[in-house]
């Protein structure tokens, strides 16, 4: 399982204004902690950057890079600034990764970086029009990214198809149907297509007491059904494959011994499943 | 060669509410979905209380507020026709002349017009403020203390103001309305803190929020319909509540209700339609699930009982 730091967003106020500083201090100990917890490679996401973009780009890349010998995931629709990473990165650490293509037209030119500088590439199930419906819809469109991939001359074994994990709090029926995607996903191809998820959004929006579980919770059941990646918090990461054994025997309906982390697990599960309506609350039910 | 015969059967079971003393109202109690009396059982019938106001109804379009003529201009009135002429089998009267918009009444003018219409009438009151959030925790809990031992409705508690109203319905034994925005997750989490705060689950009255025939009702409906079926097949007790339906102040403020005959000929009668629609409001809200009406045209409440008589 390749675990990708998600740590270094523009979205964090920190992060935002070290990166309008040129500040390399705060940048530089957010990648090295993740990758103390056991990041392998480390996202890094600038926005749309539309001013200084490249420049911005090529700073995240070297900066990270000074810190920890990992590769790093670079996270913009901006396509100048994707290639300025691309072109400053150290492979010696590890193939790059683009974040993302998708079945929109307007993105279609990741592809052609992708196969021009030889890196890994993120394929984001969704079209030009809304968000998928379910499974089925989303193996269609991966099938339609996979066929485009080869036209670019991108192997396959560099795609990592996204299902696009949803809110719990607001679209709850996806939940199952991101984790259906992700083992339908791997049918399309012999060997099996690799796939990746942006694993925290299904808890945004959720209490900030309830996101960790649930993070580690979503993680677990997907990493079960053959998750290759996840864009996760590592240090989150790291707590749920400590709890691996224990979530397999409540899976299967075992006894635990510590009750109470039992009785959460099987209430994450269940607002997982759709078995039980989700609620901000639900831990407390 | 025979046909088997298929039915759904549920472990969960709607609560069912009792109002009023004198004369009492049950709604609710049923395991089934709606009107499928061939799986379960439906003990009760859906409820639909006649809404008057506290204030002389300027706002409602001629064709119901003509039906009240003579009466409108004092609750008293307005709720013994109710009661006496219409054969309410409930009255919810709508505390809307506290808005701060509408007359900006008192909650001491709220406590009167309550006290007065319930020694008028026998049969259940359900008691609503204007909707607004602040003015409603001001002015809800003196009128539920009013109302102490008539088993009265109150309504609406919302995320915003639910502490005061429901301690206050809670201490003078109400029922009581909690309404979300048209959201499941938000309707069910208002359940839970009601429950938290020790509100007995089994006097709540799950509002999703209305919305009328053509604005937005089909929003409305599929919330109601997985609240339904949560409290059926998964047996989510905190969504087994019966649900209510705030039709009349919803249908009657729309174009449909509104436009004449001289600038809309091809819409046909205007009193027809209007009544058509307030009922087709109503009958397509029962239809996913909703137990407790509150509705304005006689006309338009006769068609849905009549509805009711055939189905039930």
């Amino acid at each position: 399982m390749l675990i990708i730091g998600e740590k270094l967003s523009i979205i964090a106020k920190r992060v935002r204004e070290a990166m309008q500083k040129r500040d390399k201090g705060p940048i530089q100990e957010i990648a090295r902690r993740q990758a103390e917890a056991g990041a392998g490679m480390i996202d890094a996401n600038i926005g749309p950057a539309e001013d200084g973009g490249e420049e911005l780009m090529e700073w995240m890349v070297t900066t990270i890079q000074e810190a920890v010998e990992l590769p790093v995931c670079l996270d913009t629709t901006n396509y100048a600034a994707i290639e300025a990473g691309l072109k400053v990165h150290n492979n010696d650490y590890g193939l790059p990764m683009i974040n993302s293509t998708s079945n929109d037209p307007e993105r279609f030119a990741m592809l052609e970086l992708a196969a021009k500088y030889n890196c890994l590439i993120i394929g984001l199930t969704v079209g030009k029009g809304g968000l998928p419906a379910d499974e089925e819809e989303r193996a269609a469109i991966a099938a339609e990214i996979m066929a485009r991939a080869m036209e670019y001359g991108v192997p396959l074994e560099n795609l990592y198809l996204d299902p696009l994990v949803l809110q719990i709090a607001t679209t709850q029926e996806q939940a199952i149907k991101v984790i259906r995607a992700v083992e339908m996903f791997q049918q399309l191809n012999e060997p099996p297509m690799k796939t990746v998820v942006g694993l925290s959004n299904i808890s945004n929006g959720c209490p900030k007491h309830v996101r960790p579980i649930l993070n580690k919770y979503y993680f677990l059941m997907l990493e079960r059904v053959g998750l290759t990646a996840a864009i996760a918090d590592p240090a989150e990461m790291k707590e749920a494959m400590e709890e691996k054994e224990l979530f397999e025997k409540v899976l299967k309906g075992e006894e635990i011994e510590d009750k109470e982390k039992m009785t959460i697990m099987k209430k994450t599960i269940d607002v997982i499943e759709g078995k039980t309506l989700y609620a901000h609350s639900y831990l407390e039910m | 060669m025979a046909i088997p015969e298929l039915k759904e059967s549920f472990s969960g079971v709607v609560f069912p509410v009792t109002i009023g003393t004198e004369k009492e109202e049950v709604f609710g109690g049923e395991n089934t979905l709606p009107f499928h009396k061939f799986e379960g059982e439906i003990p009760n019938r859906p409820l639909i209380a006649y809404e008057i106001q506290d204030i002389a109804p300027e706002d409602w379009p001629e064709t119901v507020k003509k039906v009240y003529e003579g009466v409108s201009d004092d609750p008293v009135k307005w709720a013994k026709y109710c009661e006496d002429e219409l054969k309410a089998r409930a009255i919810a009267l709508r505390l809307i002349g506290t808005h701060p918009d509408q007359k900006d009444l008192s909650a001491d003018d709220a406590v009167n017009v309550v006290k007065d219409v319930l020694s008028a009438v026998k049969v259940p009151l359900i008691i609503l403020g204007s909707n607004h959030v602040e003015k409603d925790s001001e002015v809800l809990p003196k009128v539920a203390e009013a109302a102490k031992g008539y088993n009265c409705i109150i309504g609406k508690a919302q995320e915003a103001n639910y502490k005061t109203i429901a301690a206050a319905a809670m201490a003078n034994d109400h029922k009581l309305i909690a309404m979300s925005e048209l959201d499941i997750n938000l309707s069910k989490q208002l359940n839970i803190l009601l429950t938290q705060m020790g509100f007995d689950k089994e006097k709540i009255i799950t509002d999703p929020m209305c919305s009328a025939l053509g604005y937005g009702l089909e929003y409305t409906y599929s919330v109601m319909e997985r609240i339904r079926l949560a409290a059926l097949a998964q047996n989510d007790e905190v969504m087994q509540p019966p649900m209510f339906g705030d039709v009349g102040m919803y249908v009657w403020k729309i174009k449909e209700t509104q436009a004449s005959e001289e600038t809309l000929p091809e819409w046909g009668s205007l009193e027809e339609r209007a009544v058509l629609w307030e009922a087709m409001t109503a009958v397509g809200l029962m239809i996913a699930g909703a137990e407790l009406f509150v509705m304005r045209h006689p006309k338009a409440v006769e068609l849905v009982e009549r509805f009711v008589d055939e189905m039930i």
